[in-house]
């Protein structure tokens, strides 16, 4: 049985300036090694609970409740126990930097790897998100690579210190379908063979249930419904779930025309 | 918000000198060299031909305000102007403009001002060309590089398809969006212009017909051992003039980059 | 063909800017009826993009042949060019971003009225009004700065702007790739209304071969600058024939069928 990693108790969030709260209310626990999926809609809180999490709130944002940390016994310091990968690689990647200086700095900071030891585990990370020629790599700048590239990197960066949990805020969303696919496997991977905790914060409940053990949907700050992706797309609790649920457009979603053009 | 006190200071200086001083701030109006704070109703003195400092100083503000504003506004438009069509444009139309930008930067700003007043004449709408010849290359590169960059934005493209007149979309809908960067400067701008057309008046190149700052510093050069006050004097309002400027602008931005709303 | 709205031929298009060159389009062709919803798929760097510009004469090719209803569009230049700009609109991919920051939604409905003279000045708030109603929403949104609205809100006012010149042809790039997706799904609804109220031809290009499927009549896949399987929607994507049109089917997630492990 996996220890509690996060226990979220009452937390209310609100940005100062802001009229409604950001998150109310909102609680639950997750286990450690657990994946979990954080869905909802633009507004919904989705993302300043990801940032609440990795502690990047501004200043003076207006909170209450607890955040606990069963199993690591104390709030997680990043790079080291929490990595988080942004829906916009530029947020994680420096422009002007090499990206093996990038993902070395995590080792060598966190780890307490010297230089020669960070670039070698850097290397090794390039190959396990599965980037071509890593070596060459790592003199790279960002600017070089692809989108679906830059997110492997920052995918490498943010698990070099091996942390407990992962957060993935948007990480696809920019990218095409056929690459988000590709970066979720390979996230869906790195986790279980780690045994990283993930959360996956995305507004496709399709995307949620084909790689998270539990679903959390979030709508106007409010936690909606929390339960194992299969009940909860199969049997939702809360009619804003079946909404979202209904919106997806599959393969086999009658289209919205009828054969031949009028 | 020091600057915005010293600046409202300043500009109900200038507005208000015909009130408090109606008469000709350059008719005799007691003794000679009478030293500040001795009479009551000359409280910064007189100068050499007894004519009242503080009476001067009031109205001087009005020139040396009404020709620096004046100057930068000439500058920031005439500038814009040239570096949102240089940078719109693009191509030949943009090196050509870019080397008529760079002729003028060259030339230190107060040597081409001083020539051109030297050869036109001094007055005082000549005066205000001069120092914004000048100045106005710095928004024209400011706007430029901004102007780059908008033109890669999707609003321009749509511009396009909608089948906008490419020099309406320059001027009507790129020239006010480049505009922030160049009003940071701004202040700056007016700073320089003001001391430009002070250091202009002292050189004897300014109106002759008003007082301002420079050429109360001028008059004072010839005491400035026994009368130091009479070139002292302007030249602190000078300074403080200056500072308000850029406090009240450090003071502005910061207010408004302060409310900017968090994502 | 006979009879076609837009007839490509052979476009060609590399892009040399200071660095490696790339070729965005090679020897593209293809064909729009009136009244027809053509779906142009494909992954990230397909030329996609670089297509429908090249069609709204944002980008030219360096190669290729582009009529438009029997008139070749790449022999026009300047005045003539605007004017023609009536019968093809474009509706971008950022709402916000499609948009000068500082405008309203009504002066922004104007701009073509105006530029074209459609309406009189006199005219214009009426006509502002029977645009909004046709996109669903009220004319009281007309003195909204366009930053005030919603993302959805925003998106329709942008297609009302592509609206108002009566176009034969509006190309949709990655239209609605940036909603929310119950809003998405409005949108999608909406623009297949009109198409049946107007007999209006959509180029609707995208990643999500899903949403394309639900949309278009027949399909166009891309791969890197070349279009490698056109043919009617429903066939294509039910039997893909080309490598990546497996890959862009495989990609789109479903409920029933998990990824990874349960």
């Amino acid at each position: 049985m996996s220890e509690t990693l996060l226990r979220i108790d009452g937390l209310g969030i609100r940005y100062s300036g802001a009229d409604a709260a950001a998150l109310e209310a909102v609680s639950f626990e997750l286990a450690q090694g657990e994946r979990l999926a954080v869905v909802g809609e633009s507004g919904s809180g989705k993302s300043t609970l990801a940032l609440a999490l990795a502690g990047l709130l501004p200043r003076h944002t207006w909170i209450e409740g607890t955040i606990a940390w069963p199993a690591l016994g104390h709030p997680p310091v990043a790079g080291r126990d929490l990595g988080m990968v942004f829906q916009d690689p530029g947020n994680s990647l420096n422009p002007v930097l090499r990206i093996g200086e990038q993902v070395a700095e995590v080792a060598q900071r966190h780890l307490g790897f010297g230089w020669p030891q960070a670039y070698a585990r850097a290397e090794h990370l390039l190959g396990q998100v599965r980037l071509p020629d890593p070596a060459r790599l790592l003199r790279a700048f960002p600017h070089q690579l692809s989108g679906g590239q830059r997110q492997r990197v920052a995918i490498a960066a943010a698990m070099a210190a091996t942390p407990a949990l992962l957060i993935a805020d948007e990480a696809t969303s920019a990218l095409d379908t056929i690459v988000q696919r590709d970066i979720l496997l390979l996230l869906d991977q790195l986790v279980r063979e780690r045994g990283t905790t993930l959360i996956f914060v995305t507004h496709d409940i399709a995307l949620a249930a084909q790689f998270a053990d539990r679903i959390a949907v979030f709508h106007r700050g409010r936690l909606m419904e929390i339960g194992e992706a299969g009940t909860v797309t199969t049997m939702p609790a809360s009619p804003y779930t079946a909404t979202l649920l209904a919106s997806h457009i599959s393969l086999v979603t009658p289209p919205l025309i009828d054969g031949a053009p009028t | 918000m020091l600057g915005l006190a010293v600046l409202l200071i300043l500009i109900a200086m200038a507005l208000l000198a015909p009130a408090l001083f109606p008469r000709d701030p350059l008719a005799i109006a007691g003794r000679p060299l009478l030293a500040p704070f001795t009479d009551p109703s000359l409280p910064l003195g007189t100068d050499r031909l007894g004519r009242n400092v503080l009476a001067q100083l009031v109205h001087g503000a009005r020139a040396s305000l009404a020709v620096g504003v004046a100057a930068a506004l000439v500058a920031i438009l005439l500038g814009m102007l040239v570096g949102t069509l240089a940078g719109f444009a693009g191509g030949i139309v943009d090196e050509a403009l870019m080397r008529v930008v760079d002729a003028f930067q060259i030339v230190p700003g107060f040597l081409l001002a001083l020539a051109f007043v030297s050869v036109v004449g001094p007055s005082l709408p000549i005066v205000i060309l001069a120092i914004a010849l000048g100045a106005w290359t710095g928004p024209a590169r400011l706007a430029r590089a901004e102007v780059l960059s908008i033109r890669e934005r999707d609003y321009v493209a749509a511009f396009r398809v909608l089948g906008m007149h490419p020099l309406e979309i320059a001027i009507r809908e790129v020239l006010p969006n480049a505009l922030p960067p160049v009003l940071a400067l701004s202040s700056v701008i007016v700073a320089g212009a003001v001391l430009t057309e002070a250091a202009l008046s002292f050189l004897g190149l300014g109106d002759p017909n008003i007082v301002t700052w420079g050429s109360m510093i001028a008059e004072g050069r010839n005491v400035l051992r026994s009368a130091a006050y009479l070139s002292v004097v302007p030249g602190l309002a000078l300074v403080v003039t200056v500072l308000g400027i850029y406090l009240f602008s450090e003071g502005l931005s910061d207010a408004i980059s302060g409310r900017r709303v968090r994502a | 063909m006979t009879g076609a709205l837009l007839s490509i031929a052979g476009l060609d298009k590399t892009f040399r800017s200071g660095g490696p060159e790339v070729t965005a389009l090679a020897s593209v062709s293809l064909q729009l009826r009136r009244g027809e919803t053509l779906g142009l798929v494909g992954p990230s760097g397909s030329g996609k993009s670089t297509l429908a510009r090249v069609v709204m004469r944002l980008i030219e090719p360096d190669g290729g042949s582009l009529r438009f209803d029997g008139l070749d569009l790449l022999a026009l230049k300047g005045e003539a060019l605007r004017r023609q700009r009536k019968r093809l609109q474009m509706v971008f991919q950022d709402p916000l971003a499609a948009f000068n920051p500082r405008t309203t939604v009504g002066h922004a409905l104007a701009d073509p009225l105006r530029i074209h003279g459609l309406v009189p000045r006199t005219g214009r708030p009426a006509a502002i009004a029977r645009l909004l109603d046709r996109v669903g929403l009220p004319a009281s949104l007309a003195v909204r700065g366009i930053h005030e609205i919603s993302g959805g809100q925003r998106q329709r006012v942008a297609i009302a702007r592509a609206l108002a010149t009566e176009p034969d042809l509006i190309v949709l790039d990655e239209a609605v790739s940036a909603l929310d997706l119950t809003v998405r799904n409005r949108i999608l609804e909406l623009l297949v209304e009109l198409q049946r109220q107007s007999g209006l031809a959509y180029l609707f290009v995208s990643h999500d071969i899903a949403v394309v499927r639900a949309v278009a009549h027949r399909v166009a896949i891309m791969e890197r600058g070349s279009i490698v399987e056109t043919g009617p929607t429903p066939a294509v994507v039910a039997a893909p024939q080309s490598e990546i049109g497996h890959a862009l089917v495989a990609a789109i997630p479903s409920f029933t069928s998990r990824t990874t492990r349960a």
